[in-house]
């Protein structure tokens, strides 16, 4: 065991400061850098949602400008998406899939700081354009042709393209990253079907990523060169089709639907089994389930588009597919309820934010079949009743699965406990404000309101409804706020975890916490899916699935590999942010200092020792 | 040790609170809610069918969620349960049932789409479309366009039909996208440029009509809003003739708001038919004083509207493409007597 250690403490470079996280290779450092930032993010998205909130409390309001108003939604759906969701799910997976696959880090772990560096400048560069002229202010989704430059003059859109690029090249190789390591580096013995649920939700979303995010890029891409080079792509006068960017974006933005939520999928199915002291309840059913949702959630992009015009035919068929999808969605559903039937339930924070999702998820499962019908999308499309929908499946959906997952594996990146009572607390004060922000939206939706509208008329009926939302989103400021000051405290003086503080059932339990940075001194042999609880309960064990046995112990006394810490993948990543604002401002000069930054950077890696 | 039948109060009445908050929501239907059209209908019941079922669904699928999380928590740790893996049987049943109830929604919407989407032809009694009226819809940044090309009518923001008949709209834009919607006559239809989409309707009761442009267009989306106007056949039939009777003869004030109007810019932007006037950006002026509404249906049309307006539009619709024009005084005022004339 001596010479192990020994090589152990090989990453000696920077072990604090700023330069440890500048250099970070390692998967549970930068999971962490993701966790935090995406976090930074979701506050500042929330208080862009505030102000939305604050405008449409009352009818006629003056408090922001039409301009400014169309620039903060535009800036809270982006960031809600792209730069708390999708990053922050992707941090869970970074600090966890190694961890429960048995693995000591990502495949490729300067890949892997690349992307994170790719999505926070991307991030910054969007913001950047608030202090640079304004904000991007066409919507998240962004449809042409009001992004045009005849239409959108400022640079806000260039500032918008740009960092969809950067951040959506970043998760393609990030994808393609989690996607070789869950298949390669699974530790001996753990099959396929032995993987953890929250591991096969993430190679399936990991899967989404890789094929729907081009599609976005693309339309980014071609919306960049129409807007500064006068590319017609998406201008009918010259030939081109605005229509062409919707079916571009929604054959990503569909699938990037189930990229929020099948994590939040794989969160609770962790949750469910470990606090009911059971395993999951039709393992199989719940893994096929996640594929089928894969594969059909690339063929119902178009139920975005009911409204402009298809063939009915085209509609109808559009609708099957996306009420189809509601069938492996219900058998989760039914599967983490059959997992707490007959348990000893232990209801902590964790679990009672997984329960509270399967409930609000219901809610948006329901609506969201609703909106498949054609004829009722007619109407309500394009309404506050579909914000509801997306804010039930996004906020009472994937938000609720992040907190959940946050209490469930926060003592294990710590070593410390988040309070439980606090976080009870905050959960029914969240429960309680999101459904008075959300779920008047319905109704809102059904007497007419329009979305992404800065303002309305009084005398509608739609009054009351605002400013009832108005107050629940405040209600969600004081949850956010209990849970910030319960992070506070339980960072500095939280009770200590230990190294299995839940029960727990998978492999991220049997090492210390917050886990070395070679995560298992000793890669384990996995016989089953639960191979922590096996060992603890070896009796209790009946799985069909578990081959108990010796697996081969070659990994047991080799030598550890960690990578080494990198400047190198943030020099790439900041050269592309430089020579993006080149790029904005066609200053050339910049764009080519930027491709040398890019260069040098790309030379640095390839010259690295390993 | 806790009996396990004892269900803490602490947990049950936040469920009672939201499951009464739920059904408060749904009571009581507000008129904007009830339909006017035949179409609209249609998608009104199946709404209701719709929601009826998602609402069963969902008092049993929480109802097992949260009886489950209640009667299944313990307090202590000791002892492990048993270690249930699955029940093929169960999970079949439980992928059939969704599968079948969607089957039956489905359907349903299916038949309702058949009937939204294709106009009833002339040999069903559903509506005589000999009579049927076609409407030019053209989305403006950020106002409607109504054209009537078989009556030779332009008007703006308001467009008039009559009960009964059909109606089959052509929808356009002249900029970036719009949708056309008026939630009481039927579902939205988007206005794309360099395409023209259809829709159609048949009012089944007179009344005026609230609509609003409902995809993002820019930056007074909001502004953008329109009436239909339903009215009985012979009242729909005095309104084609108000609207096409040439422009009257201008006296006093507004001769002199006439001689600005036509000597000004205004003549760039704006029609008044069988006048020199003839711009195509803003709306067509000819009836302008027979509408109750204008900028998008924003404002009232009354004189001190359209002086405010006038006196600064940027300040009435920040955004809107009129210019502030720097009038005086005087020629607000004889602009105002002009464009009130214009019956």
């Amino acid at each position: 065991m001596a010479t192990t250690t020994e090589a152990l403490s090989s990453p000696r470079r920077y072990e604090t400061g700023i330069l440890k996280w500048l250099t970070a290779t390692n998967h549970k450092n930068i999971g962490i850098l993701y966790l935090v930032t995406s976090f930074v993010f979701f506050i500042v998205g929330g208080v862009e949602a505030l102000l939305i909130r604050l405008q449409l409390g009352a009818p006629n309001n003056t408090l922001l400008s039409p301009e400014v108003y169309n620039q903060i939604f535009t800036m809270h759906g982006t960031t809600m998406i792209f730069l708390f969701a999708m990053p922050i799910l992707i941090g869970f997976g970074n600090y966890l899939v190694p961890l429960m696959i048995g693995a000591r880090d990502m495949a490729f772990p300067r890949l892997n700081q690349l992307s994170y560096w790719m999505f926070l400048f991307g991030g910054l560069l969007m913001y950047s354009s608030f202090l640079l002229g304004g904000a991007p202010d066409a919507g998240w989704f962004a449809y042409a042709p009001l992004t045009g430059a005849q239409f959108s003059q400022t640079h806000g859109m260039d500032f918008w393209a740009l960092g969809i690029i950067l951040m959506g090249l970043g998760s393609t190789v990030g994808a393609i990253n989690f996607i070789v390591t869950i298949l390669n580096m699974r530790a001996p013995g753990m099959t396929f079907f032995r993987m953890p649920l929250f591991v096969w939700q993430m190679l399936v979303t990991t899967f989404l990523i890789l094929f729907a995010i081009p599609s976005l890029t693309v339309d980014a891409i071609l919306l960049f060169l129409g807007r500064n080079f006068g590319a017609p792509f998406y201008v009918a006068s010259q030939g081109g089709d605005p229509l062409l960017w919707q079916h571009l974006f929604w054959f990503f933005g569909h699938p990037e639907v189930y990229v929020l939520i099948l994590p939040a999928f794989g969160i609770i199915s962790e949750v469910m089994p470990v606090f009911s002291r059971k395993p999951i309840f039709g393992y199989g059913a719940i893994v096929y389930s996640g594929i089928a949702i894969g594969f059909l959630g690339f063929s119902v992009w178009a139920h975005h588009m009911f409204a402009v015009g298809l063939d009915p035919v085209a509609d109808a068929v559009f609708s099957a597919d996306s009420m189809i999808i509601a069938v492996p969605t219900s058998i989760k559903i039914f599967n983490w309820i059959a997992t707490m039937w007959g348990g000893k339930i232990n209801f902590k924070a964790p679990l009672l934010f997984a329960v509270g999702f399967i409930a609000m998820f219901i809610i948006g499962g329901l609506s969201g079949v609703s909106l498949a019908v054609v004829p009722i999308d007619f109407q309500v499309e394009d309404t506050y009743f579909v914000v509801a929908h997306l804010h039930y499946v996004l906020f009472g959906g994937t938000v609720f699965a992040i907190f959940s997952g946050i209490f469930y594996w926060f003592p294990k990146a710590t070593g410390r406990l988040l309070d439980d009572r606090l976080g009870k607390w905050q959960f029914w004060i969240m429960f309680a404000g999101f459904n008075l922000t959300f779920f008047p939206m319905h109704i809102l939706g059904l007497l007419g309101m329009p979305r992404r509208i800065y303002t309305y008329g009084s005398g509608l009926g739609w009054d009351t409804w605002n400013l009832i939302e108005t107050v629940g989103a405040f209600i969600v400021v004081v949850a956010i706020m209990i849970f910030l000051w319960n992070l506070y405290a339980s960072l500095r003086g939280g009770s200590i975890a230990g190294n299995d503080p839940w029960d727990g059932q998978t492999l991220e339990w049997t090492t210390t916490s917050p886990p070395p940075a070679y995560n298992f001194a000793v890669i384990p042999n996995v016989h089953s899916r639960r191979p922590f609880w096996e060992q603890k309960y070896p009796r209790t064990l009946r799985e069909k699935t578990a081959s108990p046995g010796p697996v081969a112990q070659q990994e047991a006394h080799s030598a550890i590999e960690l990578p080494e810490g990198s400047f190198n993948p943030v020099v790439v990543a900041a050269g592309l942010l430089i020579a993006s604002f080149g790029l904005i401002y066609a200053a050339w000069l910049v764009v080519v200092l930027g491709v040398g930054v890019v260069f040098t950077g790309i030379v640095g890696w390839v010259r690295e020792p390993r | 040790m806790f009996s396990s039948r004892v269900i803490p109060t602490r947990r049950v009445v936040p469920v009672l609170v939201l499951l009464s908050m739920i059904l408060t929501g749904c009571a009581g239907l507000p008129p904007t809610l009830l339909p006017a059209s035949f179409d609209a209908r249609v998608i009104f019941n199946l709404t209701m069918v719709t929601f009826g079922i998602a609402t069963v669904v969902f008092v049993v699928v929480e109802g097992i969620l949260i009886y489950s999380a209640i009667r299944f928590s313990r307090r202590t740790s000791e002892g492990l349960p048993k270690q249930v893996e699955g029940n093929t049987r169960l999970e079949i049943a439980w992928t059939l049932a969704p599968a079948i109830v969607l089957a039956i929604v489905y359907v349903l919407s299916i038949q309702a789409l058949r009937s939204v989407a294709y106009q009833p032809s002339t040999s069903s009694g559903a509506g005589d479309t000999s009579q049927a009226l076609h409407v030019r819809v053209i989305g403006h940044q950020w106002w409607w366009e109504f054209d009537y090309p078989d009556l030779h009518i332009v008007t703006a923001n308001e467009m008039h039909v009559p009960e009964g008949a059909v109606v089959n709209l052509d929808v356009e834009s002249v900029d970036v996208i719009h949708s056309y919607w008026v939630p009481q006559l039927g579902g939205k239809i988007d206005a794309i440029p360099g395409r023209v989409n259809h829709t159609w309707f048949r009012a089944a009761q007179a009344g005026t009509y609230h609509g609003q442009c409902a995809e993002f267009c820019g930056v007074e989306h909001a502004d953008m809003r329109l009436d239909a106007v339903v009215e009985m056949p012979d009242r729909f039939q005095a309104w084609v003739e108000g609207q096409q009777a040439p422009v009257a003869q201008m006296t006093g004030d507004a001769a002199k708001g006439e001689q600005v109007f036509m000597t000004g810019s205004c003549v760039a932007c704006h029609t008044i038919d069988g006048t020199q006037a003839l711009g195509k950006v803003g709306p067509n002026l000819t009836h302008f004083a027979s509408r109750q509404v204008f900028a998008g249906g924003v404002l009232d049309n009354t004189p001190q509207n359209l002086a405010q307006w006038l006196a600064d539009p940027q300040k009435v619709k920040p955004g809107n493409l009129m210019p502030n024009l720097h009038l005086t005084q005087a020629q607000i005022d004889e602009l105002v007597a002009f464009v009130a004339s214009l019956k």
